[in-house]
């Protein structure tokens, strides 16, 4: 008898690039039966920003709970499993070993094929969980703490680059200018809130153009300039307004990722357009996308703040896809810290 | 008995099989390729050669350290892995301990000494009484001024292994005033057969962790730690 309900893909994810150790399982790409995140936040705080040997060793002693958790949150155990998708990369080289090699270690004792995945690929894919309607072709742009990324996807699996940052990552940015204006770590969400008290048009920071690549970003320049006014405010003994800083500051990036998204969209004729990692869940920035895209009428993805941050539910999600393309990896899997997109 | 053993930190990748005081088999590298390269086509390739079915294994044996931060880890993160996939505990051994195992029944003093960069060694000083091997320095990371005074002081001949004998050959040529010897090829650095042999022993005596709660013993905190511990000495005001 032919049974024609479809066979469900059941991948269990791990991921391990920075400073969350985390475990899915999420059935055929976009269903998601557990999601379980350990951060490490609150250790990385005491020294400014996230320690790679302190990430790393902080891994090791979370992972198999982390997965054990994740299985059983989903109510399967490894017999369930298909698959297992692990980030391989871009990321801490120490941290990412620590899930390549558990990864590796699970797929060899058990016979389940490995996918390699990548961490980018992961973020943008953290889309399609929550929007079952999303398919390529889409543009999306990824901001986070490490990247900073505005990606054609022509279909799944298959990206093109239009641009990148040249220095500093968006999140990068945010968390330099929170410590300069003595918010501290991590930056993304304080300098938010305490936008919500300031005038983001109080100061004119620069809004940055890449002369040779129209769709590259470089935020190490607003950075400067941030600190050059407080530096300028400090000489002057002028008052520094903490939250009208912020919120020009916030402006500042919120303009130019806003400006190249909508530029783009024009260019390539597209009508769908998402956004993805941590800073993804700034409200400001997203409601300035929701708004450029509604003049447009492009339809507008986003994910929840829970899938924007670095989680292994994105990995399985593009897992999943990996995976029905035939891509597997081999035991000798190595993490590859400065791996690119496409690769 | 049957013990799966991993030894990754240092420059050597290796792993073994023993089984109730045989080994089936060894499989041994020192080459540059990375251990996140090598350590589990290795163990793919004598598992097959050996035809294992892992169910059968009673304990998964690791190198816990000290060495390279990240050699141990890719060892742990394996052997935690296999322990989850198989249900198996992990018996955790000390690497230097391991290490002087390679040099079992000598009727000198051993010290194996890995190079653990800024003049330091991971190190220890064992012997072998009537077969057993018995710990007469507990693995630790000091100077190397630190061990070798030590192994003067004692006044008895030792034999040196391990990756820290290269690199510190002009100082113990200049310094240590006992005779010493340089382990030969088959047994200077680590092997995983040696974790294994002192597996089934720790084994028996009960020391085993389970997958979740095993994490590599480093010796060391990390940099950003010990710069952070200077810190709050440096701050803290010690007049009572």
């Amino acid at each position: 008898m032919m049974n024609n309900m479809e066979k469900e893909i059941k991948i269990l994810a791990i991921e391990s690039s920075c400073d969350e150790t985390a475990a899915a399982v999420v059935v055929n790409g976009r269903d998601v039966r557990s999601n379980v995140i350990s951060s490490q936040i609150d250790l990385h705080t005491l020294y400014g920003g996230v320690v790679p040997e302190i990430a790393s060793r902080k891994h090791i002693e979370k992972i198999n709970q982390v997965i054990e958790e994740a299985l059983k949150k989903a109510d399967m155990t490894l017999d369930d499993i298909d698959a297992i998708g692990v980030t391989y990369g871009p990321g801490l080289v120490g941290a990412l070993l620590v899930g390549v090699a558990e990864a590796k270690a699970i797929s060899f004792a058990r016979n389940i094929p490995l996918i390699g995945v990548h961490h980018i690929e992961g973020h943008i894919s953290a889309n399609y969980i929550e929007n079952k309607d999303l398919e390529p072709p889409f543009l999306c742009l990824v901001v986070s703490g490490g990247h900073t990324h505005l990606v054609r996807v022509a279909d799944y699996g298959k990206y093109e680059i239009l641009g990148k940052t040249r220095d500093d990552a968006a999140g990068e940015a945010f968390d330099k200018v929170a410590r300069a204006i003595g918010l501290g770590y991590p930056g993304g969400p304080k300098i938010e809130k305490v936008s919500h008290e300031g005038n983001p048009d109080a100061i004119d920071f620069p809004r940055a153009k890449v002369a040779d690549g129209v769709y590259d970003f470089s935020f190490s320049g607003l950075k400067s300039a941030v600190l050059n006014y407080l530096n300028g405010c400090r000489m002057k003994e002028i008052e520094i307004n903490q939250a009208d800083v912020a919120a020009s500051f916030q402006k500042a990036v919120t303009d130019v990722l806003v400006g190249h998204a909508m530029n783009a969209i024009d260019e390539y004729k597209m009508d769908k357009f998402a956004i993805a990692g941590g800073v993804a869940s700034n409200g400001t920035l997203r409601k300035a996308m929701e708004e450029a895209c509604a003049k447009k009428g492009v339809k507008f993805y986003h994910p929840s703040p829970i899938l924007c941050t670095d989680n292994a539910a994105m990995i399985g999600a593009a897992a999943y896809y990996d995976y029905l393309a035939g891509k597997r990896a081999g035991m000798d899997l190595n993490a590859v810290p400065n791996l690119r997109l496409g690769e | 008995m049957k013990i799966l053993a991993l030894e990754s930190s240092g420059l050597v990748a290796s792993v073994a099989v023993t089984e109730d005081g045989n080994l089936l088999g060894e499989y041994t590298m020192n080459y540059k390729k990375t251990h996140s390269q090598t350590l589990l086509p290795m163990l793919q390739a004598l598992t097959e050669m050996i035809e294992l079915d892992l169910n059968t294994v009673d304990a998964i044996a690791v190198s816990k350290g000290p060495g390279s931060f990240t050699g141990l880890r890719i060892g742990s993160a394996t052997a935690k892995g296999l322990g989850l996939a198989l249900n198996k505990p992990i018996v955790p051994v000390p690497t230097i301990d391991a290490m002087a195992y390679n040099l079992w029944g000598t009727d000198k003093l051993i010290c194996p000494m890995m190079d653990a960069r800024r003049q330091q060694t991971y190190t220890g000083l064992y012997e072998f009484v009537d077969g057993e091997l018995q710990t007469v320095l507990p693995q630790c990371a000091v100077d190397i001024s630190e061990i070798v005074e030590k192994i003067n002081k004692l006044g008895r001949p030792v034999v040196v292994l391990g990756d820290g004998v290269p690199v510190f050959e002009a100082y113990l040529q200049d310094n240590c005033k006992v005779p010493y010897e340089v382990a030969p090829a088959t047994c200077n650095r680590q092997r995983a057969a040696s974790v294994a042999a002192l597996a089934e022993k720790l084994y028996q005596e009960g020391v085993v962790e389970t997958a979740a709660g095993h994490k590599p013993d480093y010796l060391r905190l990390s940099q950003a730690e010990r710069e952070l511990a200077e810190r709050d000495l440096a701050g803290r005001d010690f007049s009572i």
